[in-house]
């Protein structure tokens, strides 16, 4: 009844479709599979995309050729630019999502894929033969076969959901756990552990009074997350801000007799970056407030959904703390927040490329690795999904540097750090951000993709050209143009900066601070015409070029040094223990982390600089 | 953050010679930018335009154009070196004290210490060396490394330790808040007050100055080592230091209590100055003046770095000798043992007088009136500052790739300061403050950025 597959997919949920996509898009044959087509692409927690560090990730997914940014570009009912005061490594594209419309479009557009097909069922085994996957099993019985297979369960293994005191199996509200993988991964000699995330209440919009919160609008001239011209965004819906008080704190307080995260009940690792309402006030009793997002869930839905707000107490303790939020006197509640319990593996066990050193030609991507996130998650799928493939035509793997990615920067912590909660990305995390940016995401990684042989990227690379032809032309022109005192003296003292005494190149006066092309744009006719035929997008990427030319460079030269170590490559099953002058520990990390170059074995912790002189000498060069 | 690795692009120097008495000096400098270093240093020749395997004369000056030594220079141009790289060695006089100023300059122009056995391994990566000789390299850069691991800390004295961690947690604690504002813009969190972290900034800058001023060799050639010269009245310690000065400064005669007021003088021993302090004999004091004389005497050794203790091999017993000794001891005073007049007595032995307080390397017998193991007592002064025996009082920081490193953070804090006061945003603020913190870590032995993450979660109410 099946064909034979190139790549199975279990699970579709953000990590999932892009892993089905990224395949199908390299030209392998996909199933993906799925326990209910009606949840492909769920928002399970946030209905947004996107956010500090997260934004960039979307970004590279979309460069990449994955759906996430076209999705959400297309889906979107509010967009903002976080950390535009900030430099422009920090800034950040956030989207808040129509949920409903989001997960629609991400099943019209694998629907749209000749290359992927679908199966609907839970999928309780893995077929392995001779230490590789080469098909699943499936709750009816049934065998399905493929080349590689690619898992990305989320939070369905063995979901354990919390309410107070109440403890059911699921792998999200209203639907039920997955069982039979873990027991048989463990089997097969995987470490597994155990995870713990949460999510706040959903509350009815049409009873809230909206008065009494802030308004949050959307940006005035919206963006977008794709390179390509996906729709602009032209109307927005607000989201509103409140505040808990210390009167909510105190009836929060009475349920924490009942609470599973004080009672012991929960014992997977939870983030502390994403608190539940009882741990922030458990922890930081000093603060008399905490600030709540109440976001919209889409267009036409009254569904709210209460950010900031996470719990898993009693039902009763959440809804008469909630009520006492100012706005939400009179809220009647769709659902309470719960905590969910779920398995995952520690990602060590993963080669960078995201495929298991125990079985080959099966990858892990997203919450099963111990991430959090729909960004993460989407991420690692591309990733997986792209290796799946590449293995099944034993070539090399795809795998980003720490220095080309915040998918890098990821992967890399990941199999060689392991984690200790839910991972979730962040800015500081990536030792190059000012290389990583959100509006350069295109340049780094669509020609990486269109060398690997992703299809379809002709169109996007055509831009790619443009848009640095582009940037160089207009930094041409800024290092050539002279301008006078009299031109320029006017705009300058505006911004309290020296006047100039002479004639000058105008790219000079584009290093001191506070001056920005717009503003010389303003003051100097000739520039204003000169950059007309620019987009704001090829503007913004030439003026951090010159602007931040200092710090970049000096970014890149710590990169090209780095990159030096990322070339000279380890050898699989390399004996450690025979280099005698390795200290006990290194022998002991690189043995069991087999990284694949000395760079990776260098940020495997335990591992010397010593121990890579040694390496090195080893590696003879 | 990795600025850590092993970093095969720089430009390496070290001292080719071993540490300690010899003629000649050799530095090695190797790596790309070797000869330009190099070059900017040297008044000679351009050495930019010099063949390979050449020699050539000149003076290496400083930034004051002030001169340091005159010295032969030797180039090998790559990859016709033992590294395989640009490679300069330069001969200078066997100074300590020259070779650490000549290293710092290399450093101030450019270039950094050597990683233990980094030159070898340099030399291997480049095809220079023989396969079979690894794991003789690998072994070499093992044990050496781990000898060299001791950290800055343990050699650290006074406050300074537990002030530079202290600072250092204080500015971990803003770079926790700098990237609280970065990575959680839009919760409702604090935000760096900018004049309290310009303020750390500076604080940190003056104890590294600090620190940097009390650099352990810098130090013995800027001020010299205070030497105490003690004994009991007539043991000869006004000849003895006639016979170390070669010359008849103090008032000499064989009357008992001769000498009464400390006289002062400088002995230079191969570069380093020592500021002898000649003192009035120790007894029970026979009269008012000389009780002054003793009294003295005991704060002049709490204030110096070194003791030199001279008895008379005939006149005192093992047993005064080492009732003297536990007497004068001080913490942190390195004693010396003089036996003196050892021409009257050839059958002194070490043996006799051992004890807590001396060791056999400590104990010199002489002759001072004879001249005798007089230049054996000036080695044996030299090796004491030079091994870091003798703990010189204002000195902190010893290790020469720990001053690198305090430079360095130094430098890092400057940028922190210059980009605050040119108004750039605070991820760039934040770049530089990871570098300064990196460079503090190396002093203090804590290298970690991880835990910028660990200290937001920990301190920072944050997560929607």
């Amino acid at each position: 009844m099946f064909p034979k597959y190139d790549v199975i997919v279990v699970g579709a949920g953000h990590a999932g479709c892009e892993a089905a996509v990224a395949a199908a898009n390299m030209g392998s044959k996909v199933l993906l599979a799925t326990m209910n087509m009606n949840t492909i692409a769920q928002m399970s927690c946030n209905p947004a995309m996107g956010g500090v560090a997260k934004g960039q990730i979307v970004r590279e997914i979309d460069a990449l050729g994955g759906y996430s940014g076209i999705v959400t570009d297309h889906t979107m009912v509010q967009f903002r630019m976080l950390n535009r005061s900030k430099g422009p490594a920090m800034w950040s594209p956030r989207a808040q999502s129509d949920r409903m419309l989001f997960a629609n479009k991400w099943r019209m557009m694998l629907e749209a894929h000749p290359n992927v097909d679908f199966w609907q069922e839970m999928i309780t085994g893995i077929v392995v033969k001779d230490g590789r996957a080469v098909g699943v099993h499936t709750g009816m019985g049934l065998e399905i076969e493929s080349h590689s297979v690619v898992l990305t369960n989320g939070t369905f293994l063995n979901g354990l959901i919390h309410i107070g005191e109440k403890q059911f199996g699921g792998g999200r509200a209203g639907e039920k756990a997955a069982k039979g993988i873990t027991e048989q991964l463990v089997q097969l000699g995987f470490e597994s552990g155990r995870m713990k995330t949460g999510t706040p209440p959903r509350v009815d919009g049409r009873t809230l009074n909206w008065d009494r919160m802030e308004i949050q609008a959307g940006d005035e001239a919206p963006s977008q997350f794709s390179y390509t011209d996906t729709p602009k965004l032209k109307k927005q819906l607000p989201c509103h801000i409140t505040y808990t008080s210390p009167k909510v704190h105190d009836l929060l307080k009475e349920g924490f007799d009942r609470s599973p995260m004080f009672n012991g009940r929960i014992q997977g690792l939870g983030p502390r970056y994403c608190p539940s309402i009882e741990d922030k006030i458990n922890r930081f009793a000093g603060r008399d407030r905490h600030q709540l997002f109440v976001e919209p869930e889409g267009w036409e839905t009254c569904e709210i959904y209460v950010n900031g707000f996470s719990s898993s107490l009693p039902e009763d303790v959440q809804y008469k703390a909630l009520k006492e939020v100012p706005g939400f006197e009179n809220m009647k509640m769709f659902r309470p927040g719960y905590a969910i319990e779920y398995d995952f593996f520690q990602p060590t066990q993963l080669r960078p490329s995201l495929e298991t050193r125990l079985v080959k030609n099966l990858f892990f991507a997203g919450q099963i690795n111990g991430t959090t996130g729909y960004e993460e998650a989407a991420s690692q799928g591309l990733i997986a999904g792209m290796n799946a493939h590449l293995a099944i035509h034993e070539e090399e793997p795809f795998i980003l540097k720490r220095s080309e990615a915040y998918i890098g920067v990821l992967v890399d912590d990941l199999v060689n750090k392991g984690t200790k909660e839910p991972y979730r990305m962040f800015t500081s995390r990536a030792e190059y951000r000012i290389l990583l940016r959100q509006d350069n995401a295109d340049l780094r990684l669509t020609p990486l993709a269109q060398k690997v042989g992703v299809q379809g990227m002709e169109d996007r690379m055509t831009r790619v050209n443009e848009k640095e032809q582009a940037a160089t032309d207009i930094e041409k022109f800024f290092a050539k143009l002279s301008v006078t005192p009299d031109q320029l003296n006017g705009y300058l003292e505006t911004l309290g900066s020296s006047k100039l005494k002479q004639q000058v190149k105008l790219h000079g006066i584009l290093l001191r601070p506070h001056v920005k092309i717009e503003g010389l744009r303003t003051a100097l006719p000739v520039v204003d015409e000169f950059l007309s035929k620019y987009t704001q997008e090829t503007l913004e990427l030439a003026e951090i070029n010159m602007k931040y030319e200092g710090y970049i460079k000096k970014e890149q030269e710590m990169v090209d040094k780095m990159n030096r170590l990322e070339a000279v490559r380890l050898s699989d099953n390399f004996d450690y223990a025979q280099l005698k002058s390795l200290s006990s520990e290194a022998t002991e990390k690189l043995s069991k982390l087999q990284p694949r170059t000395i760079g990776q074995a260098s940020r495997i912790s335990g591992v010397s600089p010593a121990d890579i002189s040694v390496l090195l000498v080893h590696m003879g060069r | 953050m990795q600025y850590t690795s092993t970093n095969l692009t720089d430009t390496i120097v070290a001292l080719a010679t071993p540490p300690g008495v010899g003629a000649i000096g050799v530095i090695r400098l190797s790596g790309t930018a070797a000869i330009a270093i190099a070059n900017q240093t040297f008044k000679g020749k351009d050495l930019s335009q010099q063949a390979t395997h050449t020699i050539h004369f000149g003076t290496i000056r400083n930034e004051e154009d002030k001169i340091i030594d005159e010295v032969l220079v030797s180039l090998f141009v790559a990859p016709k070196s033992y590294t395989g790289e640009n490679v300069v060695e330069v001969s200078c006089h066997g100074s300590d004290y020259i070779i650490q100023e000549l290293i710092q300059l290399f450093i101030r122009q450019g270039a950094r210490m050597a990683q233990p056995g980094e030159f070898t391994l340099r030399a291997f990566l480049n095809g220079q060396m023989d396969l079979s000789q690894a794991e003789a390299v690998a072994d070499l850069i093992a044990s050496s490394s781990s000898a060299s691991h001791s950290l800055a800390m343990q050699q650290m004295r006074g406050g300074f330790s537990d002030e530079i961690k202290k600072l250092r947690q204080e500015l971990i604690d803003f770079a926790s808040l700098i990237e609280l504002e970065l990575d959680f813009s839009e919760e409702d969190v604090e935000f760096a007050n900018r004049d309290d972290l310009r303020a750390l900034i500076q604080k940190i800058q003056r104890l590294i100055h600090t620190l940097m001023q009390s650099f352990q060799l810098g130090n013995v050639l800027k001020n010299g080592v205070n030497t105490v010269i003690a004994g009991r009245p007539n043991a000869g310690k006004s000849t003895l230091l006639n016979a170390l000065l070669n010359e008849e400064r103090a008032i000499v005669s064989s009357i008992a209590g001769t000498t009464r007021d400390t006289i002062e003088e400088v002995l230079n021993i191969q570069g380093i100055q020592f500021r002898l302090v000649d003192t009035a004999g120790i007894r029970e004091a026979q009269d008012q003046i000389e009780a002054i004389g003793v009294e003295k005497t005991m704060e002049k050794i709490q204030q110096s770095s070194l003791l030199v203790y001279v008895f008379d091999v005939i006149q005192t017993p093992p047993e005064e000798v080492k009732a003297d000794l536990e007497k004068l001891y001080q913490e942190g005073v390195f004693t010396v043992v003089v036996a003196n007049k050892m021409d009257l007595n050839p059958y002194t032995k070490f043996e006799h007088y051992a004890s807590n307080y001396l060791t056999k390397e400590q104990f010199i017998p002489t002759s001072a009136i004879h001249k005798m193991n007089i230049d054996y007592l000036k080695e044996r002064l030299y090796q004491a500052v030079v091994q870091e025996k003798v703990q010189l009082d204002d000195t902190i920081v010893s290790n020469a790739r720990h001053f690198e490193a305090l430079k360095k953070s130094y430098d890092s804090l400057a940028d922190v300061l210059h980009g605050m006061n040119t108004g750039i945003t605070s991820d760039f603020i934040a770049m530089d403050i990871r570098k300064a913190l990196h460079y503090l870590g190396e002093i203090t032995g804590e290298i970690s950025t991880d835990d910028l993450l660990g200290n937001i979660f920990s301190n920072f109410c944050i997560g929607k």
